[in-house]
């Protein structure tokens, strides 16, 4: 909301600076987003009188000027049509900054005459767009004075209006929202009854008194809509960033502005038969003056004609039944809408206009006969004519309902007492009728308000009248030893986190949308989660995966050069369209290598290996089952159909892991592999919450382990799972690791055949191993390998 | 006698020279060898009388002794040169790089998360998490914003259609929450007072500029008793905001404003300077609007299953990346969101920097590297 200190000095009588205007009004809620003072600019353009006028003597158009500021005379080279000896206009010295270069004047040679200032066009000094000549100030005007002083300069305040205080979409409420809280007096609002001079001919009937409780129609025959605006009205409306149209369209834009009174008025002689106020029946077309036509619902509110909707009352009026400059008789509409069924037909229509924009919040029931008094007395004044007797239907009557404030409330609410006359005063002040009964203050709203319902909202009134700053500051009590914050699952999140970041990966936070293109490959078998209103089309679905997103990523840095990447996010992942069909997981992809080449050779491609790692050590900081995983080849489809893998906890996926499918790869333009894993962390089983923290004694054997090797030969597709846990299971009791630490395919072994190499640490309990007893325990991890994988041995 | 003294001299002046070890072990092997020189006087001893016998023998000893300690000495200046020269031969480039590995980073919305629960952890309160896509009753007309509020307006929300085997119905579609202030209903739902909880988490609204995205994180504050006043709720923001931005002082003001679940409702600023080139949080010339709260409105308490006339309390709303911003000097939202590895490398945290109020709340877990 935009408005001009003059335009507000209508309704208020002060003598405050803008200074505390505009401290005031933030103060009392009415926050001031801008303050633009054209006069900040001006300090140094002082008055001046050209005292010469003469040709130069080497370019026809320019003149060489002197110019007298009062106390000194300057040579000036001008090229303005206007000047002439005498005038009075605005002068720049040399060094003045000139606020549309942005640049301070210099002395300056023109065509080989010195010039040594300049006199100003409108739009060198920032107050206009002219620059087809330069300023021309009153004959009378005092020369060598700041300019601010003499122009007619108005500063534009423009305060954000919360949604609760629809009188404060015009100056006047904002006026006595500023006298209330004791910066002047609110002027008088003189709103004379406009004489009826002939009966209206065009008759009103009403048909949904529900949504339209009261509509007024006011004939006015004669009007000049070809004349001038009003300077002052065109001023104002210009400040604030409204254009003036005509002058019949500027009268109900001002009002709009200036009392918050939305207004409409139609072309009489354009108006086929009488004015019914109805439903739309759903499907009706409806053309608006913003040249769309809408497809109208069945609870749009329609002002009708016998050719249609003429106009979507509170919201837009129509493209055919307005103003023109030929139009000469009017009929002048002033009425009530209820905000539920202006906001539901304009949400649906999505069509944004001042008018919506004040009935959805609330227009004062009371001022349907005086705002159309107040405009027909201006249309009059400005555009001639006469008016007819105002044709009123529905009754205009509003009392609130009564709310009641018991004085204490103050203090148990915001923790200060205030006193009751105080409270009472300040209510007063904002329009309330304030009675007392039995020490309780009983307040009737102004009808200007429509926010007030409950005893909250009047401590509020009195609070910002006060100050909020004037509450004091209690710190909440709390325990010196605050019991743990996080749940185990939170904490989990975050432990997750901080593991992933230690093993080199960098965290990231990509949105939960999805660009459905690439999302549709990530889905499981799940639907498709559009939304309704993306913002943009790549970011249209809700996430089945985080991948999408990283793999994006991968995409964009790869774009920049950075070609090795390690990224990971925790965060939702969408299952079902209902609230809470969402679960929290920790997914990361790997791309290129582990470093640069360098001077060691440590850098290697990442792998497989290093994701499957990732995963484990994202399920070991959750403290799920880390070390006997159940892991399987048999990932979603997004991976590469041999190089992934599933880790389960019985039915439960925890993780998946592997090399993205090159296919999918190829689509978003990825050179090369992705390693990927995705950890659903609330698969994972919460620890216990009275696990005890005691760990278990440890036996710390005085018997040195034994290593020792072996090599198995097996089909290429036995699993080096199956060899180890064949072998571990051969004597549980001493095999206390065992490893891979070869693998070998090729020269020397049947095609279908590799070779395995693991490694095996023995722990004797009792006493030392003889060699019998290992040779023994070897046999038995042969024998057991060669059962369950057919493994002979190298 | 005299051919004695000349042989030791020579043997002792062949130690001295020997340059290495080989060359040292052949003069041992030479003189006191099997047949060494030394060695063959020794046997020539069985030649002569007893009393010659003793006193060449014990000459001879002298020597051999002389001898063997002579080679000793020079046996560890030869070790100590020849493990000098291996040494120097060892030499290596110690200005050499280090083998590269790499320190990963934490999201600066996840530290300033963990900042935010160490500090109102401090003061009692529970962490609530809870769903993105929400219910309409949860996310508005709980929150005493019925379907044609002109507040719904101010929040370019994100729809879903609820059944997908009707056409979308905007009053039954479910939401992106566009707050976590839902969680203040589901927490009342499950819970009675005392209730002491922040909700952090995603939250989502139509809006994208350098201050706007279509998703950014709030946290959701809720303090629900018998005798809560604003006092506290203005002691409860300014304790915060103080131990969060790390200072001593922070000028602080409050605005009245609007929000349909808080009456009063009121923004915060906080002070701070503007430079050209910076922003510094402190006292200053400028304030900067951090967060909206209010006294939790009696119809939301209502909605929560709460009686209004037994229980008040106070909510209020910050923003997780906008804390960041400010407190960390980052100057753009959307970047946030943009996973370059050289904004997260430079912006991100060390995975060591865990916030605490006793073990400090930024920067204490070592350098970036």
């Amino acid at each position: 909301m935009k408005f001009t200190l003059s335009w507000l000095k209508e309704h208020l009588e002060t003598n405050a600076s803008l200074e505390q205007i505009s401290d005031t009004l933030t103060k009392i809620g009415l926050e001031v987003e801008e303050l633009t003072n054209p006069a900040d600019g001006l300090a140094d353009f002082i008055t001046a009188r050209i005292d010469r006028v003469e040709n130069h003597p080497d370019a026809d158009k320019l003149h060489v000027l002197s110019v007298n500021d009062g106390t000194n005379t300057y040579q000036v080279v001008c090229g303005a049509p206007n000047v002439r000896q005498g005038l009075i206009g605005v002068f720049a010295r040399e060094g003045t900054l000139i606020p549309l270069f942005n640049e301070r004047l210099k002395r300056a040679t023109i065509r080989g005459v010195e010039s040594c200032g300049m006199m100003c066009a409108v739009d060198e000094i920032g107050l206009g767009s002219s620059h087809d000549a330069i300023i021309e100030l009153p004959k009378e005007t005092p020369i060598g004075v700041p300019v601010a002083e003499v122009l007619d300069i108005d500063p534009v305040i423009e305060v954000s209006i919360t949604p609760n205080r629809a009188e404060c979409l015009g100056v006047r409420g904002i006026a006595r929202d500023l006298a209330a809280a004791g910066l002047g007096q609110l002027k008088p609002l003189h709103i004379a009854k406009v004489a009826a001079k002939f009966a209206n001919p065009i008759k009103v009937e009403v048909k949904c008194p529900a949504e339209c409780p009261v509509y007024t129609g006011r004939y006015i025959k004669g009007v000049d809509n070809t004349v001038n605006t009003p300077k002052w009205m065109k001023d104002r409306l210009n400040a604030i960033g409204i254009h003036s149209i005509s002058p019949l369209v500027d009268i109900t834009n001002y009002i709009n502005y200036d009392l918050a009174r939305p207004l409409h008025v139609f072309d009489a002689d354009k108006l086929s038969g009488n004015i019914t106020v109805r439903m739309a029946q759903a499907g009706e077309k409806f053309k608006a003056l913003n040249d769309k036509e809408y497809i109208l619902p069945e609870y749009a509110l329609g002002i009708c004609d016998e050719q249609g909707v003429q106009c979507l009352g509170g919201i837009m009026g129509g493209s055919e039944k307005g103003c023109s400059a030929n139009t000469r008789n009017v009929l002048l509409e002033c009425a009530l809408f209820t905000p539920e069924c202006i906001a539901k037909t304009g949400r649906h229509l999505q069509i944004d206009s001042d008018s919506r924009y004040r009935y959805e919040r609330w227009v004062d029931p009371l001022s349907n006969i005086s705002g159309s008094d107040y405009a027909a007395a201006l249309i009059l004044d400005i555009c001639g004519g006469e008016a007819s007797e105002i044709t009123v239907v529905g009754s205009e009557n509003y009392t609130s309902e009564p709310v009641y404030l018991r004085p204490e409330r103050l203090e148990t609410l915001i923790g200060m007492p205030v006193e009751k006359e105080k409270s009472q005063q300040i209510l007063q002040n904002l329009g309330f009728q304030v009675t007392e009964e039995n020490g309780i203050l009983k307040a009737l709203a102004p009808s200007w308000r429509g926010d007030i319902a409950c005893e909250q909202d009047l401590v509020e009134e009195v609070v910002r009248m006060i100050g909020l700053d004037n509450i004091p500051a209690v710190s909440l009590p709390y325990d010196l030893l605050p019991k743990e914050t996080l749940s185990p699952q939170q904490h989990t999140a975050l432990i997750v986190k901080h593991e992933l970041a230690s093993r080199g990966m960098y965290e990231t936070v990509t949105w939960s949308f999805a660009d459905s293109e690439t999302a549709q490959f990530f889905r499981k078998g799940n639907e498709a989660l559009i939304l309704q209103n993306p913002i943009v089309k790549e970011l249209d679905e809700l996430r089945p995966s985080i991948l999408p997103n990283l793999l994006l990523a991968v995409k964009n840095n790869a774009a920049r050069n950075y070609t090795n990447l390690s990224l990971f996010e925790v965060g939702p992942e969408f299952d079902g369209r209902n609230p809470e069909q969402q679960h929290s997981a920790a997914s990361g992809v790997r791309y290129g290598q582990t470093s640069k080449k360098d001077w060691s050779g440590s850098a290697r491609d990442y792998d497989v290996f290093d994701v499957k790692a990732d995963a484990l050590a994202a399920i070991a900081a959750a403290k799920g089952p880390y070390e006997n995983p159940q892991i399987t080849a048999d990932a979603p489809s997004y991976y590469h159909p041999g190089r992934s893998g599933t880790i389960r906890l019985g039915k439960n996926v925890l993780a998946y892991f592997g090399e993205i499918h090159p296919s999918i790869l190829k689509k978003l333009d990825i050179k090369n592999r992705v390693m990927a894993f995705e950890v659903n962390l609330d698969n994972i089983p919460l620890p216990r919450k009275s696990q005890d923290k005691a760990r278990k004694k440890i036996d710390l054997s005085p018997l040195q382990p034994v290593d020792k090797d072996l090599a198995f030969v097996v089909n290429k597709d036995v699993s080096a799972a199956a060899i180890l846990s064949a072998a571990k299971n051969a004597d549980r009791q001493h095999i206390v690791d065992v490893r891979v630490f070869d693998i070998y395919e090729g020269d020397n072994l049947p095609e279908n055949k590799k070779s395995v190499a693991i490694g095996l640490t023995f722990q004797p309990d009792n006493q030392t191993f003889t060699d019998k007893d290992i040779e023994n325990m070897m046999n038995k991890v042969i024998v057991e390998v060669g059962k369950k994988t057919g493994g002979e041995l190298r | 006698m005299e051919n004695l003294e000349s042989l030791k001299r020579t043997i002792l002046d062949e130690i001295k020279t020997a340059d290495s070890l080989k060359n040292l072990d052949d003069i041992r092997v030479a003189n006191m060898g099997k047949k060494g020189r030394l060695t063959e006087m020794m046997k020539t001893l069985s030649s002569l009388s007893l009393e010659e016998k003793i006193a060449l023998g014990k000459q001879l000893n002298l020597v051999k002794s002389e001898v063997e300690n002579a080679i000793l000495a020079q046996k560890n200046i030869l070790e100590e040169k020849e493990l000098n020269a291996k040494l120097a031969a060892e030499k290596i480039d110690i200005t050499l790089p280090v083998r590269p590995e790499t320190q990963g980073r934490i999201h600066p919305v996840s530290k300033i998360y963990e900042e935010v629960v160490a500090i109102f952890g401090q003061m009692g309160f529970d962490v609530v998490n809870g769903p993105d896509i929400e219910d309409q009753f949860h996310n508005f007309n709980a929150l005493n914003m019925p379907a044609n509020h002109p507040a719904r307006q101010m929040q370019d929300t994100f729809y879903i259609n609820n059944d997908p085997s009707k056409p979308f119905d905007m009053d039954q579609a479910f939401v992106m929450r566009t707050h976590t202030s839902g969680m203040q209903i589901r927490t009342m739902e499950k819970q009675q007072p005392p209730i002491r909880i922040i909700a952090p988490g995603r939250t989502y609204r139509s809006d994208y500029d350098a201050t706007h995205t279509p998703m950014f994180h709030q946290v959701e504050g809720l303090v629900i008793d018998k005798n809560i006043t604003m006092a506290h709720l203005k002691g409860c923001l300014y304790d915060f905001m103080k131990a969060f931005f790390e200072l001593d002082e922070l000028p602080v003001r409050y605005r009245p404003s609007y929000f349909p679940f808080t009456e009063p409702s009121a923004e915060m600023d906080i002070g701070c300077l503007k430079t050209k080139t910076e922003l510094k949080i402190g006292a200053g010339t400028d304030w900067l609007e951090v967060l909206g709260c209010g006294m939790v409105h009696p119809n939301v308490l209502r909605a929560g299953g709460i009686n209004p006339d037994e229980y008040q309390g106070f909510a209020f709303g910050l923003g997780i990346d906008r804390l960041a911003m400010l407190k960390y000097g980052i100057p753009d939202l959307r970047t946030f969101f943009e996973s370059d590895v050289r904004w997260l490398k430079h912006y991100g945290f060390t995975p060591l920097d865990f916030s605490s109020l006793t073990g400090g709340l930024s920067n204490n877990g070592g350098l970036t590297r």
